[in-house]
């Protein structure tokens, strides 16, 4: 167990600092979207609530647990699709490939 | 173990390390427009990859609430990703509590599972995460509250406030490591969780609306960190690395956000900012302003070569984008170079104001950051502020008495002419009084953005 949870704290790290390193590029521009988009995938937690409802481990556990599923279920989808709204929006006036279709 | 199931174990996590890179390149391809929608993809398909390899998960034995709860989300999400680009920010808060509930919910039930067997170190995760979930859920709750204006936008403070706030915190951390120590203390969980609810709402009441976009990158940071430590507790290190992506991309941005407002985040958190300054507004009476009519604002404007328009939130309010873009044709037309300058604080989140433009459809290409423009605003002929304010004021530059010196201004007041376009000459969001508005550049144009725009772009299009 412990070797086990000695391995989280080397994956967390990295994943801090590969974070840090690929947000600190992101042009303030998109600073929006790109709230809206870790917010969607942030909502992986629903990962754990749909174990905890699937093992039906006791009635307080799934009733929690589904309440956990419908709202990060909530964030994945309003994430994306908000985020592509925006995105769809950002268009350059330099003649060229268009960036997507206008919704 | 038998060999079947260590087999589709292995093929889940295989699926789960394919999600996590997936997450990577997602937020990589965010860094610019031209690939950002890629970005989406990736992300979409690593999210449909994860959740279908848990659906796979042996002990998976009940499918039918998964199911109901999927579609239930799935049905609050569509519309929560229809709202207008000016509500972008509460919805933002809105789902930061979200993910906090989420995340707090499991925490919870995983307690009352495991409890008294829990190993030291996970217990102190667990409390970990469910404190931050709680206070971020209820945070965020006043947070959209306040930005959806439901709740009152006005700092609401009370003498002593820090101090009760540290020690609600206090007590509950306490609890927490009573708990690591004693297992068998069960009856202090629910006081931990309940007490992580009250402090998220205590701490969120004191923030004005100008401190909006570093409360919201900050909830943001807060959540994905309790992800992270619902990653630990449930061994998912796929939940870690999506978790400390999200938590330092908020923390980056209320860096960003902090450091825009001259501000450090024990100022935010504990400032109170945003009071009216009823002393500096009492000392100052009927210092003469210039004013100017839509149609001296135009003939200006088509003799300019070079104008920046620095859009402020109240650009928004006004709904004044469309005619602000017209106003960008007219004037693209006649050959003036026409740049927007943004503030990172010019919207109620990071970024906003960009988008509020682009949906607007004004070229990306043309909305220019405050360190790239500021060199630029000497050789300007014309800034033309719309309802911004104090991201203006240039006693934040020089007068050391001013609640925002030393905060990053735009430097309007060094271009040649300079036109504010506001209703009248009450001080805005944070009570501030702006000298940029008496300067002998300075041209007032006193009435409502949107049709004062509409009516320079009548005059433009008229054709004189």
């Amino acid at each position: 167990m412990p070797s086990n949870l000695i391995d989280a704290l080397f994956v967390f790290m990295l994943a801090a600092f590969i974070g840090f390193e690929v947000i600190r590029h992101v042009s303030p521009l998109l600073h929006t979207p790109l709230m809206s988009l870790t917010n969607a995938l942030d909502a992986i937690a629903v990962v754990g609530a749909i174990v905890l409802v699937g093992e039906k481990k006791s009635t307080f556990a799934t009733v929690l647990g589904v309440i956990a599923i419908i709202a990060a279920t909530s964030n994945v989808v309003g994430g994306f699709f908000i985020t592509d709204r925006m995105l769809k929006m950002f268009k350059s006036s330099r003649p060229g490939k268009p960036q997507g279709t206008k919704s | 173990m038998n060999a079947e199931f260590a087999g589709s174990q292995y093929a889940i996590e295989i699926i789960y390390l394919i999600a996590s890179a997936l997450f990577i390149l997602s937020l990589k391809w965010m860094s610019s427009p031209s690939t950002a929608r890629h970005g989406i993809w990736a992300g979409e398909i690593g999210m449909v990859l994860a959740i279908g390899g848990t659906l796979l998960r042996h002990g998976i034995v009940d499918w039918k609430w998964i199911m109901i709860a999927l579609v239930l989300g799935t049905g609050i999400g569509i519309p929560l990703g229809m709202v207008q680009m000016t509500a972008v920010p509460q919805r933002t808060a809105l789902s930061h509590a979200f993910g906090a509930l989420c995340v707090t919910l499991v925490g919870t039930a995983e307690f009352y599972l495991r409890s008294p067997d829990i190993p030291k170190f996970m217990m102190a995760v667990l409390s970990m995460e469910v404190i931050l979930g709680g206070l971020t859920f209820t945070g965020s709750l006043m947070a959209a509250g306040k930005l959806q204006e439901v709740l009152p936008q006005r700092p609401i403070t009370y003498k002593g406030q820090n101090l009760v706030n540290l020690l609600f915190l206090g007590v509950a951390i306490a609890l927490a490591v009573y708990l690591v120590l004693n297992p068998g203390a069960k009856q202090f969980f629910p006081v931990i969780v309940a007490i992580s609810l009250v402090v998220g709402v205590f701490l969120v009441i004191p923030i004005g609306g100008a401190d909006m976009p570093t409360v919201i990158s900050l909830l943001n940071s807060y959540a994905g960190l309790s992800a992270a430590a619902m990653g630990f507790v449930l061994n998912s290190k796929l939940l870690i690395i999506a978790g400390a992506l999200d938590g330092s991309s908020g923390f980056i941005l209320s860096v960003i956000m902090s450091k825009a407002m001259n501000r450090s985040f024990t100022n935010v958190v504990f400032g109170a900012f945003g009071q009216v300054q009823t002393s500096a507004a009492a000392g100052q009476e009927a210092k003469p302003v210039r004013s100017a009519t839509p149609e001296e604002a135009a003939a200006i404007l088509s003799a300019a070569n070079k104008v920046v328009v620095v859009p402020g939130y109240g650009m928004a309010v006004a709904q004044a984008q469309h005619k602000v873009r017209e106003l960008y044709d007219q004037l693209t037309k006649k050959g003036v170079d026409v740049r927007f300058a943004i503030h990172p604080v010019a919207g109620r989140m990071p970024g906003h104001m960009n988008v509020l433009l682009a949906e607007a459809d004004i070229p990306y290409d043309r909305l220019i950051e405050m360190d790239e423009i500021n060199g630029d605003f000497a050789q300007t002929d014309v800034a033309l502020v719309i309802g911004a304010n104090d991201v203006t004021n240039p006693a934040a530059r020089t007068d050391q008495s001013s609640p925002i010196f030393g905060m990053p201004i735009l430097d309007v007041d060094k271009a040649h002419t300079v036109m504010v376009i506001k209703r009248s000459m009450n001080p805005g969001f944070a009570g501030i009084d702006n000298p940029l508005y008496y300067l002998d550049q300075t041209l007032m144009l006193f009435g409502d953005a949107k049709q004062f725009v509409g009516g320079i772009v009548r005059e433009l299009s008229g054709g004189h």
